[in-house]
């Protein structure tokens, strides 16, 4: 089975491709250039194309494929018109199939499902990746926000810290909004 | 997504283009809060993620290139799921943009180019040259296709025989004519100028010359989300028509220039978008701006009304270029895509222009023309096509076969 995965992210790519990795008889290319992507597409003759659905050629894809089913070389949307549960949990996930006409379902569907799972793998690697660095960004608010407390109020820095936090908690907040309140504040004021 | 006909809660998917300025503007100026509407918009980079967030829940509703609509009611590409129509989000604004040396061939003159004459012009130019020329059109369902196919065919140029059609991405076009992916594109705003302000191509026409009045974008639900959520899209329509009066202001085009051209939005240029939503098209680099007021036409004579025949004179084009045959109870889905009952319903009472007709002949007036009206005033300017050959959706089957014999 020749698989496609056209992806402008690499790294996203290379994570679908290791997933796919596992499956026998599958042979993987992976398409991350734009120009000449529907020639490239010709090239490889997928069974097979995986894509983003942030990707802005997938209407270029589609107009490709729409014209290679009149020429008799029929390419369909997603694995199987009647599986409405894979088609969505596709889309949640952010991929988009497109099978050739007449391949098994059995032998499609763990292919989309392991793409699903890597996409769904993907995105969580993304968002705790934007968590740590807002835990970071966090971090530093809450230290400039004790630096002013200590600096204006001569408070010691546990002291400036538990100051934050009872605040916080009065408020029902969190301490880096709180500290980010501070900070503003301090601003304002004609502070640096 | 939430089908809680009380939640005023809606989510619209738009690609990142001009004419998405209205639901846009109604979130950014309060327009849908004060119709009770939390609106959420979701963008995206391709007319096909975008029917898919609507097929599958993640988008109530969705800006959408028309022909796209009655394709994906009439399972054209895709398992057939009716879609609803009860706002056109415009008329027009898009252009014909060549490669600089093409372009000076078939429009010799300068300035926009009389359709008839180009046409003529890029005839012999194909004769003489013996080369297939390419064009880009955004989409295989969308309003630049069929527009360009139209003006081809009608000057006796056969699309896919005497030159070729095929898909590009708005954000690429500029490129694809800069590395000669093709010879001439079919685009709406910024993406026409951004490939003058790089020397890779010059406007020789925009699609308001073929048809002055051309349906262009519209606001699409799924039929049953739309039918479950009455109110809220009734809101909706009212809350766009208001995003409509603001943008068609002059006082207002610096402000919704800048809001359009933010990084969540377009992530465009400010100078450029502020040119395209007050008609201004600069030809080619060098030249002077010019004013054209048809060029995108987003609310005055009721452009957001959804008439029927529109959506007739669509599917007409669809059999032509798909190679259907007329059926005509595809021909009665399509038509019932345009909800004109649902803009009325919504506007009633609040003293909006509302045509007492939801059907009208597609190009048959030369000049202003008062119209009967259900509610308010209104004259309707010059809609015609530029072969002047009217659309009338009663023989709607005549016409198709004529454009058969043509």
């Amino acid at each position: 089975m020749r698989i496609a995965i056209v992806d402008e992210s690499a790294s996203r790519a290379a994570v679908i491709r290791e997933g796919l990795a596992a499956l026998d008889d599958c042979e993987i290319f992976v398409v991350t250039e734009r120009r000449g992507l529907v020639a490239r597409i010709g090239e490889i003759g997928p069974d097979i194309v995986l894509m983003d659905l942030g990707n802005p050629s997938r209407d270029v894809l589609e107009e490709y494929f729409a014209v290679s089913r009149v020429l008799g070389r029929p390419i369909a949307m997603f694995v199987d018109e009647s599986d409405e549960e894979s088609i969505a949990a596709s889309v949640d996930a952010g991929v988009s199939s497109y099978v050739v006409d007449g391949l098994a379902p059995h032998r499609i569907r763990p292919i989309l499902d392991l793409a699903v799972r890597r996409f769904n793998a993907f995105s969580r690697l993304q968002s705790d990746l934007a968590e740590a660095k807002g835990k970071l960004a966090d971090h530093e608010v809450i230290a400039k926000a004790k630096r002013i407390l200590m600096d204006s109020r001569g408070f010691t820095e546990p002291q400036a810290y538990t100051e934050l936090r009872k605040t916080a908690m009065n408020q029902g907040k969190r301490i880096a909004d709180i500290a980010e309140a501070v900070v503003t504040a301090h601003q304002l004021m004609g502070g640096k | 997504m939430a089908e809680d006909a009380t939640n005023g809660e809606l989510t619209v998917g738009f690609l990142p283009l001009v004419d998405a300025c209205l639901p846009i503007l109604a979130l950014e100026h309060g327009f849908a809060e004060a119709e009770g509407l939390s609106l959420r918009l979701v963008r995206d980079m391709s007319w096909a993620t975008v029917l898919d967030r609507l097929l599958y829940g993640h988008s109530d509703a969705a800006h959408m290139v028309a022909p796209l609509a009655i394709a994906t009611t009439l399972g054209r590409g895709r398992p057939a799921q009716p879609l609803s129509v009860p706002f056109v989000l415009g008329l027009n604004g898009n252009a014909v943009t060549m490669r600089p040396d093409l372009a000076r061939a078939v429009n010799p003159a300068g300035g926009l180019g009389e359709p008839a004459a180009v046409g003529a012009a890029l005839k012999a130019y194909i004769a003489a040259s013996g080369q297939k020329l390419r064009f880009g059109v955004v989409h295989r369902y969308s309003s630049h296709n069929y527009m360009l196919r139209y003006w081809l065919a009608a000057c006796g140029i056969r699309p896919d025989v005497d030159v070729e059609i095929t898909t590009v991405a708005p954000p690429f076009c500029a490129d694809a004519l800069e590395f000669g992916e093709v010879d001439a594109i079919c685009v709406g705003e910024p993406w026409n100028s951004v490939a003058v302000e790089r020397g890779t191509g010059e406007i020789v026409m925009v699609t308001a010359q073929i048809w002055r009045r051309g349906v262009e974008k519209v606001l699409a639900f799924r039929e049953p989300v739309m039918e479950a959520r009455r109110p809220q899209a009734e809101a909706l329509v009212r809350a766009l028509r208001k995003a409509g009066e603001h943008f068609v202001d002059p006082a207002n085009l610096e402000t919704n220039a800048a809001i359009l051209a933010r990084a969540e939005y377009l992530d465009g240029d400010a100078t450029l978008i502020r040119r395209a939503i007050s008609d201004r098209l600069l030809l080619r680099q060098g030249g002077a701006l010019l004013h054209y007021p048809d060029f995108m036409f987003q609310h005055r004579e009721a452009a957001n009304f959804p008439w029927v025949s529109q959506a007739e004179w669509l599917y007409s084009q669809m059999v032509r270029w798909d190679g259907l045959a007329f059926d005509s109870g595809d021909a009665r889905k399509a038509a019932r895509v345009f909800r004109p009952d649902v803009y009325r319903s919504a506007l009633l009472g609040t003293g909006e222009p509302l045509p007492g007709a939801s059907s009208k002949v597609e190009g048959s007036l030369a000049g202003p023309t008062s119209v009967s009206m259900q509610q308010g005033l209104m004259t309707l300017e010059n809609n015609s096509f530029f072969d002047g050959k009217p659309f009338d959706p009663v023989l709607l089957e005549s016409y198709i076969q004529g454009q058969r014999s043509a």
